[in-house]
């Protein structure tokens, strides 16, 4: 039985540093944003796990949900942002 | 003693991995991401070390946390904030 | 940042999580102290709730709750002074408009639920306050400009109610001899409550407003415009 919950222990946390290394290493900023609620999410999980349940629902409201939230809002900005640059850059390779 | 010895040291690896990629990327919504999983990964650490086996969990560090939590935020959307005005003030940067 | 710049931090970072590893695991082997856990557990039945974290949060370390409100009204303060808000997204097609309409009195009423059941159970202002925000967001995601939230003077009072209602309840107690925020056992119950729902609104409030990102529009509450 705590072999059983050992192993599960484990694939939590490999699950968890996965998902922060994903959400890190991204270069795609609205991929990222999505990584990193999923991220959130998880953690949220965990912490169910370690028996704060109180805290895991604050992160998966507040943390996750509303941080993802405004920064799902910045990266689709950003993303706006870089294909206008593209589109400025090509028009003015057209000009040229 | 080993559940909660990987339990805080996955902590610590979030932290490490938070300020590597806040050093290493350049964009400001990159940094962003970064500062909350080195918040993140305090976070998991306190409520690592407030779980003790059969006991209930210690309750001080759970509250630190949720006050951590929602400051972390607000201070995200400020940063947001900030970041929008940038981009107004210099739409090339 | 060159690459040998960054091979370098990834290094030392490296060795930091040695070190910090290495530090964890000796302070896990040491004899664990006295802890406020069990002085924590001792008192509670003097803190006119039975959720341990809800006890901590406004009756043991309410100073800490206090100064967190405000920080969020700074926050929130520092997000109104750098200019207006953008004019918001376009007006919901009816499947959004439809689940808007369930979605958010759903989430009000759940947020009501986790403000009274915070006393003996898994919840509390943080947690209800966030509901109220993400009912903002999906309201102002749907085309209300200003996320539900009423005129810009409403809503200074609102975001301002946590950290005055919280101030005001430590002032009357030290007023009446008992210290600042110290409840008198009898009351605490009641002044746990008030002190959670004025946060709640504040909380609620301050991340829907959050999340506009700047001063609320002009427009008048309910006009989808474009």
């Amino acid at each position: 039985m705590t072999h059983l919950l050992f192993v599960f222990d484990l694939v939590l946390l490999a699950t968890l540093l996965g998902l922060a290394v994903a959400a890190l290493t991204s270069p795609d900023p609205r991929r990222a944003v999505m990584l990193f609620i999923a991220f959130g999410l998880w953690l949220a999980l965990v912490w169910a796990r370690l028996k704060a349940p109180d805290v895991a629902l604050a992160e998966a409201a507040i943390g996750a949900g509303l941080g993802g939230a405004l920064m799902l809002a910045a990266a689709r900005r950003a993303a706006r942002r870089g294909t206008d640059r593209l589109k400025g850059r090509k028009s003015g390779a057209d000009q040229a | 003693m080993t559940a909660q010895f990987l339990f805080g040291g996955a902590g610590l690896v979030l932290f490490a991995l938070g300020i590597w990629s806040f050093l290493v990327h350049e964009p400001l919504l990159r940094k962003l991401i970064a500062l909350n999983i080195m918040g993140s990964g305090v976070f998991h650490l306190l409520i690592a070390t407030a779980e003790r086996g059969d006991l209930p969990p210690d309750p001080v560090p759970h509250a630190l946390v949720l006050t951590g939590i929602v400051v972390a935020v607000s201070a995200t959307a400020l940063a947001l904030a900030l970041g929008r005005r940038l981009e107004e003030e210099d739409p090339d940067g | 940042m060159s690459r040998r710049a960054s091979l370098a931090v990834s290094l030392l970072l490296g060795l930091l999580t040695l070190l910090l590893l290495w530090v964890f695991a000796q302070a896990l082997a040491q004899q664990p102290g006295p802890r406020l856990a069990e002085l924590a557990a001792t008192e509670l039945p003097r803190s006119a709730v039975s959720n341990p974290v809800t006890a901590v949060l406004l009756n043991y370390r309410a100073y800490d709750t206090l100064l967190e409100l405000a920080v969020l009204l700074a926050a929130l303060l520092g997000i109104w002074s750098l200019g207006a808000a953008s004019p918001g997204y376009q007006p919901a097609g009816p499947a959004l408009e439809v689940m808007a309409d369930w979605v958010v009195p759903l989430l009000i009423l759940t947020g009501g639920y986790l403000l009274w059941v915070g006393a003996h159970a898994p919840g509390g202002a943080f947690q209800a306050g966030a509901l109220l925000g993400a009912a903002g967001v999906i309201l102002r995601l749907a085309g209300h400009q200003r996320a539900g939230l009423p005129s810009e003077s409403s809503q200074r009072l609102l975001a301002v109610s946590g950290t005055a209602v919280f101030a005001a309840v430590g002032l009357a107690t030290l007023a009446f001899g008992a210290g600042f925020l110290t409840y008198p056992p009898d009351w605490a119950k009641w002044l746990i409550l008030l002190i959670e729902t004025a946060a709640t609104l504040a909380i609620g409030t301050t991340l829907a407003a959050a999340y506009v990102g700047g001063q609320p529009p002009e427009n008048p509450e309910g006009v989808r415009s474009r």
